[in-house]
């Protein structure tokens, strides 16, 4: 019998968490990493929800997002390898072919 | 009596994986080599399975340990290794980060807690377990919504990943 809103607090947290590794990190990959961290903390969100209302529309929407989310690591990993061919690094601010 | 250890049982169960699960986005976070950083994500998704499972997700808590740390996470790994990354070195960062990025971080989550916390007893207590139906199992109930109601949606899904298999061929593929 835990509130609901703790599972909400933390998917705030890991949320948030994501943000800022997004932010601060310099590495194309560890910037994806984060970007699943985020989605990882949305679908805790969805889940507690379809938990509070009974139904499983939330359950059937994580599900979903699953499958979005292992389309977008195929193809962002393949960009990334692409990248690295052209580029030789993974640093995004070395990355700056469309700065003005 | 039996309800107080259930509650017991069920706020440590939500303690643990949950402090660990921030533990290791934190670690992740601080961490500047991207394999500690990819594997303390698998450490988040396993945690996260767990409490999927506390609220009654049960196939999905099954989905996210084969699909996120089984499959994708492998994916990540094998790049990271494939291209050899090494540490990166702190640089800077950009300047609209620092100055809209972080605060902007700071509030979104200062303002999700507020909210949750303050109405958190309209939105009421989670059982063990989850209580959507006893006398039908999670999967059933997903799958039988999966493939009548929602089986467009489902058929396109199929697409979207024959889209990414191709995209990603293409995409990595060696140019001559």
């Amino acid at each position: 019998m835990v509130p609901i809103s703790y599972y909400l607090v933390l998917a705030a947290i890991l949320f948030s968490l994501g943000i800022a590794a997004y932010l601060v990190k310099r590495n194309v990959i560890t910037i994806f990493i984060s970007i699943e961290l985020m989605l990882n903390a949305v679908n805790l969100t969805f889940i507690a929800f379809a938990h509070q209302w009974n139904k499983l529309n939330g359950q059937i929407f994580v599900f979903f997002v699953m499958v979005v989310a292992a389309a977008e690591a195929a193809v962002g990993l393949a960009i990334i390898i692409a990248l690295f061919r052209s580029r030789q690094t993974l640093n995004v601010d070395q990355v700056n072919l469309l700065k003005g | 009596m039996n309800e107080l250890v259930d509650t017991i049982m069920h706020l440590a169960l939500f303690l643990i994986f949950g402090g660990l699960a921030v533990l290791a986005a934190l670690n992740l976070l601080l961490q500047r080599h991207p394999i500690n950083s990819a594997l303390s994500l698998v450490v988040v998704m396993m945690s996260l399975a767990v409490l999927y499972w506390s609220l009654g997700a049960e196939f999905l808590a099954a989905a996210q340990i084969i699909v996120y740390s089984g499959a994708v996470m492998v994916l990540f790994v094998f790049v990271i290794m494939l291209l050899n990354a090494g540490e990166e070195e702190r640089t800077k960062g950009s300047k609209i980060a620092s100055i809209a990025g972080f605060p902007g971080a700071v509030a979104i989550f200062c303002l999700l807690s507020f909210v949750f916390l303050s109405e958190g007893h309209k939105l009421g207590l989670s059982h063990l377990g989850g209580s959507l139906d006893e006398a039908t199992s999670n999967i059933s109930q997903i799958s039988s919504l999966l493939f009548t109601d929602l089986l467009l949606p489902f058929e396109v899904t199929s697409i979207l990943i024959l889209v990414a298999i191709l995209g990603a061929v293409v995409l990595a593929k060696k140019e001559r």
